[in-house]
């Protein structure tokens, strides 16, 4: 039996204190008050004085509510069962399913070792030409897609989700809107995939701490899978509650912010979270796909700034599109060389000529003469967005490859290109000759 | 199954302390006799046994940082202090291997644990059972000092040193010296006495990373290049054997892909990488990569000249905090023995990082952005460890120190990046827009600078330096008023300037060829660059002129993919001359 404690010796912001002993660092309890029963965890041991961080708020605690440790750390079941479930942030089931509390595992648990890692090389397709063609999702990466908020972001990500070509889905909510909750459900569910989906919820109107504990959950089951041969993509929406979150437990344990309120660990506990991601040699894999919102579309603001340094890469999502400049892959190339022979050649030569686009579009509305040379980037500008750009169009690479050739014929010819000739002998689609007669 | 699980600190504890208080990954621990502040004690939580550091002494109370995850901790746990500072074990076989921050091999480790780091186990860094083939050099009798040789081993492509324990002070005379033969590590190979004492010389010796090794005659002012292949480097913004440089950068500008780079293609003899607080993926690619390379230099696998240490962003954070110190001790190490050495270190921000978490839980006074006040001195006491040293016998040796700087919102005007422009000889700034322009190396050679010599010649540089500048007021005119409303001379200046940057400063690093320059080719390279920025060319109108650039631009960027000396090579240079003199006639005497 464990002891049960009636006298809370202080109560600030989240965080509650008790006196007790013999308690580990880091183990949870359950606080018990007239608003009902809240997991806790220990966050500073200090003499007989235990602080814990109440993840279900504060609010409605009184000095005598009921404190009970559990002496243990935050754990989550690993069983099969978990799929096709739905979760809280604590754990709890937020559809009618039982509570699942078997093959239960720890949270938050040690990294791999970096000598046991693989250098990534599947690609993830999805269907999207800004990604596929452009910026490859490699299984294995973590790719944030940053954006402001009102942005199709989710939308962006439940498709990636569906489309993608994974064992499991792993769907961590952090302060999600309602409509944005039923909106995942109900999509994994149109197309199937909820029996190999796993949800943990964290909606807008639960307590702000609660979303604390998402990722580790999501993460922790997503790893026991991935080691047992599972190819589990990660979805996390959105990062910025999260670290909204860890901001506002460190202004409550008085720590100095180091940047905008944000604690100076803000890197180290997100990269802790999106290091998850994995290509174990032997077994499956953890790929990392989250969502970002960028407080005034400021890519300095300390969350984005900070994922930028950790993730490898960035979708940046902008008026609805998926900007070409901004958005990066780090690992393209470690997949993009063995799709198709024109792959790379074609990737690049698009990106160059849009840069060109956007710099005739600025002379443009600055009012200086278009040449000839001018007319057909904006010809090709416009095209390129309404075919690989616009968010609807959903073709596989080899579909996108094609219609990239398509558009350079409609606007250039072959030498304008810069592309080599025997790439261009083998890929551009005229019924005769490519390569101009000189 | 290997079994040598010798944990490095076999300690009969003298002291303990039992834990009064755990915040994060800091542990407050009441004692009762002598503590040292920064010597090593370990929490004993259950089975396990988590190494730590004193950091702080007040009272009767230590405050340690663990070098591990604190979960679990009680209060009242029991507390061993080992009397050492934290230390690192020098020795043959370091080379090639991979250690974390506490310089626990990490193969090994995941060997005995699996694809997980374990909390709270440690390996001895080195292999015990290798034989080593030992030289001795010099005679019983001889009069020897801290930092001299006693004999040699063979490791690799070099003399291993093994020399008199950098700590022992004064003389120390040889009273017995092992014949030439295998030796492991522990062996007694030499007995010395100072009149006082008899002490035995091993294969290894231990010295704790904080303190710089000083076993050495005298510093010398570094004077002579460091060549790394990179042409932007090398020719513009030179870093000098001995001399330290910083690489700050907004994300994805391409820090870590330079660093390898200069890992790769730097000529030194030895490198040292710290993969400090950054993505492991990033290791893997050398882990896995490296062994397969050849180092031209001696025609042996890269891996044989390169020692890792890694302790990524979501290894322990106390721990990364230390492996800029175990990085820098083993770089002096191998200094010792008259080598040239090179310490990559990629990010010295998540080092600082570090250090800010550690201090923001003692509560001192935070400086800006919350780093502590000592930041400065402490990035200074860092970048000193570099230098060109003449050793006790006459030989030098060098240790240069390369740090990545990752800036918060890519701003240089933060803590870390101005204390490190304050101590560093050379200063290469990563800009986002050179990176979203894909010019790479992402290198601004507008903002960068260095107080080292160049390879190339100083009038030369200048002429470079002007095209430059001016290319760039150009660039900035033209946005006003367009390219109509440019001269033509104006506008040739642009070109030119776009040239230089074109086919001199930016280089693919991925291509065989293009990605090192040799000091040779880039003195012969930059003598044709110069060539085209001195020449007057009589263009009729701008598109001419843009054509001629855009054609010769192509002629070079091929030259610089063919291989120095080859064929390819002089066709290439061929075609360059051919359209030099097509463009308005031969080059005319310079422009004043
Ligand atoms: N020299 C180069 N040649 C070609 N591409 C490069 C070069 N340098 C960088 N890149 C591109 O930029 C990307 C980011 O580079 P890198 O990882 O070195 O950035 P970084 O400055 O280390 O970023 P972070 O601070 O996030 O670690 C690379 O994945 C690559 O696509
Ligand atoms: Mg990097």
């Amino acid at each position: 039996m464990r002891k049960v404690y009636h006298r809370i010796i202080q109560i600030s912001g989240n965080v509650i204190t008790v006196e007790s002993a013999d308690i580990p660092y880091a183990s949870l309890a359950e606080v018990t008050s007239s608003r009902g029963t809240s997991l806790a965890q220990v966050i500073r041991l200090e003499g007989p004085r235990v602080s814990l961080q109440v993840f279900a708020g504060s609010r409605g605690i009184s000095t005598d509510s009921q404190v009970r440790f559990l002496g243990r750390p935050m754990q989550v079941s690993s069983s099969d069962a978990l799929l096709g479930r739905i979760f809280t942030g604590s754990g709890a089931p937020r559809d009618r399913g039982p509570r699942i509390e078997d093959d239960l595992i720890e949270v938050g648990g040690p990294s791999v070792n970096p000598t046991r890692r693989i250098i990534p090389r599947r690609m993830i397709r999805t269907g999207v030409p800004m990604i596929d063609l452009f910026n490859s999702l490699v299984e294995s990466q973590k790719l944030p897609i940053f954006s402001v908020a009102g942005e199709p972001y989710n939308p962006l990500l439940a498709r990636i989700a569906m489309q993608a070509e994974v064992d499991m889905i792993l769907f961590g909510g952090m302060g999600l809107k309602y409509d944005d909750y039923l909106f995942f459900r109900n999509t994994l569910e149109e197309h199937g995939a909820l029996s190999r989906s796993v949800l943990f919820v964290h909606t807008a109107a639960d307590p702000v701490v609660e979303c604390l504990l998402v990722p580790d959950l999501t993460l922790a089951v997503a790893e026991h899978f991935a080691v047992n041969g599972k190819r589990v993509l990660v979805l996390l929406t959105d990062m910025t509650n999260f670290c909204d979150a860890l901001k506002e437990i460190s202004i409550t344990m008085e720590q100095i912010p180091s940047n905008r309120g944000y604690p100076g660990d803000l890197y180290s506990q997100l990269a802790a979270r999106y290091e998850k991601a994995v290509d174990f040699e032997t077994a499956g894999s953890i790929t990392i796909l989250s969502v970002t919102t960028m407080p005034g579309d400021d890519i300095t603001h300390p969350v984005p700034d900070n994922t930028g340094y950790i993730t490898e890469g960035q979708f940046y999502l902008r008026n609805g599109r998926i900007e070409p400049f901004g958005s990066l892959s780090r690992l393209k190339q470690l997949v993009n060389g063995s799709t198709r022979d024109d792959h790379r050649a074609l990737m690049d030569t698009m990106i160059r000529l849009y840069a060109d686009y956007r710099e005739s579009l600025e002379k443009q509305a600055m009012g200086f003469r278009m040449s000839a040379w001018d007319d057909k980037l904006l010809k090709y500008g416009a095209l390129f967005e309404e075919r690989m750009m616009d968010l609807d169009v959903n073709i596989p690479l080899e579909n996108a490859l094609d219609l990239g050739w398509k558009t350079l014929a409609e606007c250039f010819e072959p030498r304008e290109t810069g592309i080599k000739t025997d790439l261009l002998q083998e890929f551009w689609p005229h019924a005769e000759s490519p390569v101009d007669k000189e | 199954m290997a079994t040598t699980t010798q944990s490095r600190d076999p300690s009969a504890a003298r002291k303990t302390g039992s834990v009064s208080g755990v915040n994060g990954n800091m542990v407050t621990v009441a004692f009762d006799t002598a503590v040292t502040q920064n010597e090593v004690a370990y929490i004993c939580v259950g089975e396990a046994r988590l190494k730590s550091e004193v950091i702080r002494v007040r009272g009767n109370a230590a405050d340690l940082q663990v070098f591990e995850n604190t979960r679990d901790i009680r209060v009242g746990d029991r507390v061993e202090f080992t009397g050492d500072l934290l230390s690192v074990e020098l020795g043959p076989g370091l080379l090639g291997r991979v250690f974390d921050g506490l310089q626990n091999p990490l193969p090994r480790l995941a060997e005995q644990a699996g694809a997980f780091l374990q909390r709270g186990l440690y390996l001895y860094p080195l292999d015990q059972d290798t034989e080593w083939d030992f030289t001795p050099r010099v005679k019983t009798g001889a009069i020897l000092k801290a930092g001299d040789m006693v004999g040699t081993v063979p490791e690799g492509i070099f003399e291993h040193r093994i020399m008199v324990p950098f700590g022992w002070s004064e003389e120390w005379r040889v009273t017995w010296i092992a014949e030439a033969g295998p030796h492991k590590l522990s062996d007694a190979i030499a007995g010395l006495t100072n009149g006082v004492e008899e002490r035995t010389v091993t294969l290894v010796q231990r010295w704790p990373v904080k303190v710089p090794i000083t076993a050495y005659l005298e510093k010398r002012l570094p004077s002579e290049p460091l060549v790394t292949q990179q042409r932007i480097i090398d020719t513009f913004f030179p870093v000098a054997k001995g001399g330290t440089f910083c690489t700050p950068g907004p994300f994805g500008a391409g820090k870590t892909v330079l660093q390898h780079a200069l890992a790769r293609y730097s000529e030194v003899d030895v490198v040292v990488v710290a993969a400090c607080g950054e993505r492991a993926g990033e290791v893997v690619e050398i882990l896995r990569e490296y062994p397969h390379l050849e180092d031209p230099r001696t025609g042996r696998s890269l891996m044989d000249r390169t020692v890792i240490i890694c302790n990524t962003s979501s290894m322990p954070v106390a721990a990364r905090e230390a492996s800029i110190y175990t990085s820098v001790t083993i770089a002096e190490y191998y200094r010792q023995m008259g080598l040239n050495c090179l310490l990559l270190a990629d990010s010295t921000s998540r080092w600082a990082q570090a250090v800010r978490e550690m201090s923001g839980r003692l509560e001192e006074i935070p400086g800006e952005e919350a780093f502590p006040a000592y930041l400065e001195s402490l990035i200074a006491g860092f970048y000193e460890r570099a230098g060109l040293t003449v050793l006790n016998d006459g030989t030098r040796g060098s240790v240069t120190i390369g740090g990545a700087v990752s800036p918060a919102g890519g701003n240089f005007e933060e803590p870390v990046t101005q204390a490190t422009l304050k101590v560093v000889g050379c200063f290469l700034g990563l800009s986002r827009e050179r990176a979203n322009a894909r010019r790479f190396p992402s290198i601004h050679p507008l903002e960068s600078w260095s107080k080292y010599p160049s390879i190339a010649n100083a009038r030369d540089l200048a002429r470079a330096g002007a095209v430059l500048r001016r290319g760039n007021e150009v660039d900035q005119m033209m946005k006003v008023v367009g390219e109509e409303g440019t001269q033509l001379e104006d506008f040739t200046t642009y070109l030119k300037s776009e040239f230089l940057d074109a086919v001199y400063l930016q280089q693919n690093t991925f291509d065989e060829n293009d990605g090192a320059t040799s000091a040779e080719r880039q003195r012969y390279c930059f003598h044709k660059v110069i060539e085209v920025l001195e020449g007057a060319f009589d263009f009729k109108d701008k598109s001419e002129a843009r054509a001629f650039f855009q054609q010769l631009r192509q002629h070079f960027i091929d030259w610089n993919y063919t291989a120095w000396g080859s064929l390819e090579f002089e066709e290439a240079e061929h075609r360059i001359d051919a359209e030099l003199k097509r463009g308005a006639g031969a080059p005319v005497a310079a422009v004043a």
